[in-house]
């Protein structure tokens, strides 16, 4: 990725009321966010692609168009928060990061490596981050903590937590819905990435966690089901999520594990593991054309 | 003072701290008539944070909380606390985050509730979280103390509270000091580290063994991480003669902690009481303490066996 064009993706923070116009943009961020997800996991030879490919989208949207945030204060008290309680689908995220400016492109090299910032999983020394994932199921609770902490200080800030499907098998998801609910956190959105793949197989065939926005709408949630994929609609129902009242909301974002790659697509084997030299080539091909289409 | 249960100085420490500092509030899953932690709603009711019958959501909320500023509490029984470890682990330990857990109804003195609710291996595993530090206060002005201090450090705690009441041996002037062990009672023969109920124990037991001419000095370690290595180190080459007091298992814990500290600068004969590698049973606090040699009778026949060691 050329400077130029980094500093044009740091700049959409700055137009205002284009939504639409913006979409096509995000579109590109969210397929350089692929990119990088795939060149940083390729060069470490070990990393989480699956995950960081089906997430992009999304965090191309929170980062590029929903945030209130700002890299050059990342610890900004007013700031959205954003918890990634799937952390292991930590290399898309620190390309997010690195693109919105939180740390130099170049920083993303180091990803796994020894002293850097950039570990497996998040860490909260790392600009940005502000929760530190890599256990599932602990991010909604944590999540829940700001809220109560806006709400108690009347903060307007709002608190994004991005949970995956298999996650979704813990417990304690349920216990934080629950809390949630209860306590009436209308400043907290979960977004569910349902990319139907983890670990060892289909979500379906390891431990159902179907009907989704049943059952977040159960636990007393708004929800939303839409495909996580169609950043029209992914930034649509954030705007809708975000001025939902008296209650927390969901966005279940159907989306496919390995996103943009013919061969990563909902295929299990690379929900940890990253590409060789062969399969990163042709990932890096398949993920260019997508770029120049600009289709949804 | 008439005796007070270590939880009623956490309760009541609790709604003073939440004077003092605004950004105080406490969580509970549940038990906080239990361990008091009630006492918070009468200073603000908005302050306390119900989590219902779910410990690690309470303890990930916590970490939320004390991320965005707040000093959180967070109380249960110590044993339930135990089921969020890994939170406290992956969350709040890893992260540095100031959490201050509150474990009640600790050990065999919780008495007829039975082995589910006593637990002896609290302060074991709390021990071994890096950033992690663990308190256990042996009375009602101890842990009012305790509180304070905990809510002007900043960093994750756990302090392990009592059921029932205890005498009172310190009063409004003492000094609480987070990792500085307290020598209660000066001797010569021996040194008992002792803590929370064992405090109390091993003090009657100094009594019993004046009898026999045998003095010992009896220190209350209510920090046991940080443990005060400088003072074990120069009661032990005083005594050359050292007991540990604890109502937890032997394993893991006080007796573990001061073992550390003495193979690896002073290795001397040393004896570990407390729980031996078994659980409790429903029955009053007192037969209890009988039955699993932690009695104040008991701790004077071992010292006086270690002692006979010490001669050989």
């Amino acid at each position: 990725m050329d400077k130029n064009k980094i500093m044009k993706i740091k700049n959409f923070q700055d137009t205002e009321n284009l939504r639409f116009s913006r979409v096509s943009e995000l579109r590109k961020i969210a397929n350089e966010i692929r990119k990088q997800s795939l060149i940083i996991t390729h060069r470490a030879q070990s990393g989480h692609p699956g995950g960081s490919l089906s997430e992009a989208d999304i965090l191309a949207a929170l980062y590029f168009y929903k945030l209130r945030v700002n890299p050059k204060n990342p610890n900004w008290e007013d700031r959205d928060r954003f918890v990634l309680s799937k952390g292991h689908a930590s290399p898309g995220y620190y390309a997010a990061l690195a693109m919105k400016g939180y740390f130099p492109m170049k920083e993303l090299e180091t990803f796994r490596k020894i002293n850097s910032r950039l570990q497996g999983h998040p860490e909260l020394k790392t600009p940005g981050v502000d929760f530190a994932g890599g256990s599932l199921g602990q991010g909604v609770c944590f999540a829940n903590g700001i809220a109560i902490a806006g709400k108690l200080d009347n903060k307007k800030y709002k608190v994004y937590v991005l949970i995956g499907d298999g996650e979704s098998q813990e417990g304690a998801v349920w216990e934080a819905a629950m809390a949630a609910a209860h306590h009436k956190l209308d400043n907290l959105v979960v977004i569910l990435d349902k990319n139907q793949v983890q670990e060892t197989g289909k979500t379906k065939d390891v431990m159902n966690i179907d009907p989704a926005p049943d059952k977040w709408k159960s636990f007393g949630f708004e929800a939303f089901d839409i495909d996580g994929h169609d950043m029209e609609k992914i930034v649509e129902t954030l705007d809708k999520a975000g001025n939902v009242k008296g209650k927390p909301a969901i966005i279940v974002a159907n989306t496919i594990k390995g996103k943009g790659v013919s061969f990563m697509e909902l295929n299990y084997k690379f929900h940890g593991k990253a590409p060789d030299d062969e399969q990163f080539k042709q990932a890096m091909e398949e993920l260019s054309k997508i770029c120049c289409e600009a289709t949804k | 003072m008439e005796p007070k249960a270590t939880r009623e100085g956490y309760g009541d420490a609790l709604a003073e701290v939440a004077k003092k500092y605004k950004n105080v509030v406490a969580l509970d899953a549940d038990l906080n008539d239990s361990t008091r932690s009630d006492y918070i709603k009468k200073v603000d009711p908005s302050r306390f944070i119900s989590m219902g019958i779910a410990e690690q959501d309470m303890i990930g909320t916590a970490a939320g909380l004390a991320a965005s500023g707040k000093i959180p509490f967070a109380s249960t029984f110590a044993i339930f606390s135990e089921r969020a470890f890994e939170f406290v682990r992956n969350i709040v330990s890893r992260n540095n985050l100031n959490v201050k857990i509150a474990g009640s109804h600790a050990g065999i003195f919780t008495g007829e509730d039975g082995k589910s609710a006593q637990a002896i291996e609290d302060i074991s595993i709390y021990r071994t979280l890096p950033n992690m530090i663990v308190l256990q206060p042996c009375d009602y002005i101890e842990t009012k103390k305790a509180v304070h201090a905990l809510a002007a450090y900043h960093g994750p705690s756990f302090m392990r509270l009592l059921r029932n009441p205890l005498p009172i041996i310190h009063d409004d002037n003492y000094k609480f000091e987070i990792g500085k062990g307290e020598i209660l009672r000066n001797g010569k023969d021996a040194v008992i580290f002792a803590t929370g109920t064992m405090v109390h124990e091993s003090l009657a037991a100094a009594e019993i063994l004046k009898k026999d001419n045998i003095a010992i000095y009896v220190v209350n370690v209510h920090t046991i991480k940080p443990i005060d290595e400088k003072l074990i180190m120069s009661l032990a080459k005083k005594t050359n003669c050292v007991i540990t007091a604890e109502d937890h298992n032997i394993i893991g814990g006080l007796g573990s902690a001061v073992a550390e500290v003495l193979g690896e600068n002073y290795p001397c004969i040393m004896k570990r009481i407390g729980m031996e590698d078994q659980y409790g049973e429903s029955g009053k606090p007192a037969e209890l303490y009988e039955k699993y040699g932690l009695s104040a009778k008991h701790v004077a026949e071992k010292v006086k066996e270690i002692i006979k060691r010490k001669k050989k």
